[in-house]
């Protein structure tokens, strides 16, 4: 499985077309041969956009699966200091949407210690089954019971795709156990789709720059993701609880670890952008750090918290805190207002959800319009000392 | 202590853009440089290795080029390095890319500790190092912020759980991956950049070098997942764009707060 480069066909003018396609520098052309390192990404560019004929790619009869032994589709409902994380929630309603596709059933996985009263809780919100894992042994998260259970849980109910919040504990807890399952995993996805044969369509965006991928994974199961949270709409509560809980056998290998908690500190409660009704984001649209004073002016005015893209981050202009994107958190205020922000994927990745979204920005070919309701086409500079003169002319 | 740090090199900008029409991807640069978070594991590495007195290498995967990367590694304090390169290592996703460093881990021989950076800037996915861990069946703790003690055969650090910060004791060998700010990082030293064969100390391995390497495991081939189509982000319908002078701007903005009610 690969690329074939033909080289009987290679010219150094195909050859140069060829590597000027290649996004990731990953083609070679040396003594008349074009060869591919291991910089190679298989976006197969090269294959749709080259010179007819040169480079083809060649499928090999892959490792095969049969995916009718894998059914369910299952979110792992996070629990922390007896605490659902919101993000189990979302995920439980986009399992559901998921799995009426297919006529497959909607399941959670609950790992914790006496929590069979939060675990029934999660019935009012869809899910088909609930299968708990409830022991001392997880009364704080340490990887190798959590995953041991995780695992346990995979190779009695085979589900065929699982959603995990790409929360810390999510992020640390599964690739830990796709890799056990010898499975794929694909991180942050900000749109989950079902195809009819049960392929999970994962969409996320890749390699850093302005690109959506689409992923799959045709021949492994389970599907492994992970959803940042706000990525997706909870859905409402309802009244009556529906499905069942499930409680499952705890092994001894659950109950080994060869970590120990010392001690679990509640973190101080932080200023949480990704909890702000408005939030007014800034940009390399700002020259220099004492500028961002009238974002912060506006931002008071609105009674909206302040954020700001990866560049103004690292510049130290603003705290890692309240950064919005794909390293950072994720927003859906009702109102966020871009400041010269150029719109990355990776910040709009951040921000896509936000119910309005007012962008300003003084380059009309901004990505950041494309996301935006409205676009302004203007100065910050002057629109913005502008704007919080009129708000408090407004106000007196 | 034998101590493996594992860097990636990452493109210098993120500035790889979709051209709409043609598809083709656009790139800005071919710089490249250490991925900035794996920059806080190499200086954990470096103040563990002088506190036991012990020895740092590195490992990277990536094609001929990434040996630059290994090589800033050496200048700022590292004995030895592993490149994994070849074009059979192409093409991996997380689940190839662990399967290839647990081969790589495995060629720098005894270790006692491996640290990675919490994430890339290029992929974004966090998930390597785990992955790593759980192939090379040793325990693993994410986001560390801070090593409190390492001895006895045991590490004591805090790690970030969002809502809480765990302090806990981890029995060596273990993996950990090191949270953003965690210290700060040192500079390459001008004197070992000097006075360094790096050719001779960075060791670039293909699949061939590497006798209990399982190609279906490695590349392209050993990737579950597969991408199926590459394609520029989609586009708000219904958007508006005004442009106009600046005042004009402002009244627009101000009427569309005011109407929404958010002023």
């Amino acid at each position: 499985m690969g690329l074939i480069i033909n080289n009987e066909k290679m010219t150094p003018e195909n050859a140069q077309k060829l590597i000027d396609i290649c996004p990731f520098g990953a083609l070679e052309y040396q003594g008349g041969k074009l060869s591919v390192n291991a910089a190679c990404k298989s976006c197969k560019l090269c294959v749709k956009k080259g010179p007819a004929g040169i480079v083809s790619w060649q499928d090999e009869t892959a490792k095969t699966v049969d995916k009718s032994q894998w059914n369910g589709v299952c979110v792992f409902c996070e629990i922390v200091d007896g605490k659902i994380h919101p993000v189990t929630l979302e995920l439980l309603g986009k399992a559901r949407e998921l799995a009426d596709v297919i006529g497959h059933k909607v399941y959670g996985v609950v790992i914790g210690d006496n929590i069979k009263e939060k675990a029934s809780e999660l019935l009012h919100y869809g899910a088909d089954k609930i299968f708990v894992y409830d022991d001392k042994a997880f009364s704080q998260f340490t990887i190798t019971p959590y995953s041991e259970a995780f695992y346990d849980f995979i190779e009695k109910i085979k589900p065929s795709s699982i959603l995990v919040g790409a929360t810390n504990l999510g992020r640390s807890l599964a690739p830990r156990v796709a890799a056990r399952c010898g499975a794929g995993l694909t991180a942050d996805c900000t749109i989950l789709k079902m195809k009819e044969n049960t392929d999970l369509v994962q969409i996320r965006p890749a390699f850093g720059g302005n690109i959506m991928a689409q992923i799959v994974t045709p021949n492994a199961r389970p599907q492994f993701c992970t959803v940042r949270y706000k990525i997706f709409s909870a859905p409402e509560r309802t009244d009556a609880a529906y499905g069942e809980l499930v409680m499952m056998d705890i092994t001894d290998a659950m109950k080994k670890s060869g970590t120990e908690i010392i001690c679990s500190k509640e973190k101080p409660k932080e200023i949480d952008i990704s909890e702000a009704d408005i939030v007014v984001a800034c940009g390399r649209g700002f020259q220099k750090e004492s500028d961002l004073a009238m974002a912060k002016e506006l931002a008071e005015l609105l009674g909206a918290q302040l954020a700001g893209t990866r560049p103004l981050v690292e510049a130290g202009w603003i705290s890692p805190k309240r950064q919005i994107g794909l390293s950072g958190r994720t927003v859906k205020p009702k109102l966020i207002i871009c400041l010269g922000i150029s719109g990355s994927v990776q910040f709009a990745a951040g921000m896509k959800g936000s119910d309005y979204i007012i962008a300003v920005n003084n380059n009309r070919d901004a990505s950041i319009f494309d996301v935006a309701h409205v676009g302004l086409v203007g100065n910050l500079y002057e629109i913005v000392p502008a704007l919080i003169e009129k708000i408090k002319g407004g106000k007196a | 202590m034998n101590i493996i740090v594992c860097v990636k090199q990452v493109p210098g900008t993120n500035k790889v853009a979709v051209d709409p029409v043609t598809g083709v991807l656009i790139r800005d640069g071919v710089d490249s440089k250490i991925n900035p978070y794996d920059l806080f594991a190499l200086e954990e590495g470096f103040s563990l290795a002088e506190k036991t007195d012990g020895c740092v290498k590195t490992l990277s995967m990536g094609p001929p080029q990434a040996k630059e990367a290994l090589k800033e590694t050496l200048w700022m304090g590292a004995s030895e390095s592993v490149l994994l390169s070849d074009r059979k290592f192409g093409g991996a996703d997380v689940a190839a890319t662990s399967c290839a460093l647990a081969l790589g881990i495995k060629k720098l021989g005894e270790y006692d500790i491996i640290i990675c950076g919490k994430q890339t800037t290029d992929g974004d996915t966090a998930q390597v190092g785990p992955e790593l861990a759980q192939r090379l069946g040793i325990e693993h703790i994410a986001n560390v912020t801070e090593i409190l003690e390492c001895r006895d055969g045991y590490i004591t650090v805090t790690a970030d759980l969002d809502t809480v910060i765990q302090t806990a004791k981890i029995k060596l060998p273990c993996l950990i991956t090191i949270e953003k700010d965690a210290n700060t990082p040192r500079l390459p030293s001008y004197n070992r950049k000097k006075s360094m064969d790096c050719d001779e100390l960075i060791k670039v391995y293909s699949v061939a070098d590497i006798p209990d390497a399982d190609e279906n495991m490695l590349g392209l081939k050993g990737s579950p997942t597969q991408v199926e189509r590459i394609f520029p982000p989609e586009k708000n319908s219904g958007q508006e764009i005004s442009e106009g002078s600046s005042d004009e701007l402002c009244d627009k903005l101000f009427e569309l707060l005011s109407t929404r009610k958010f002023i």
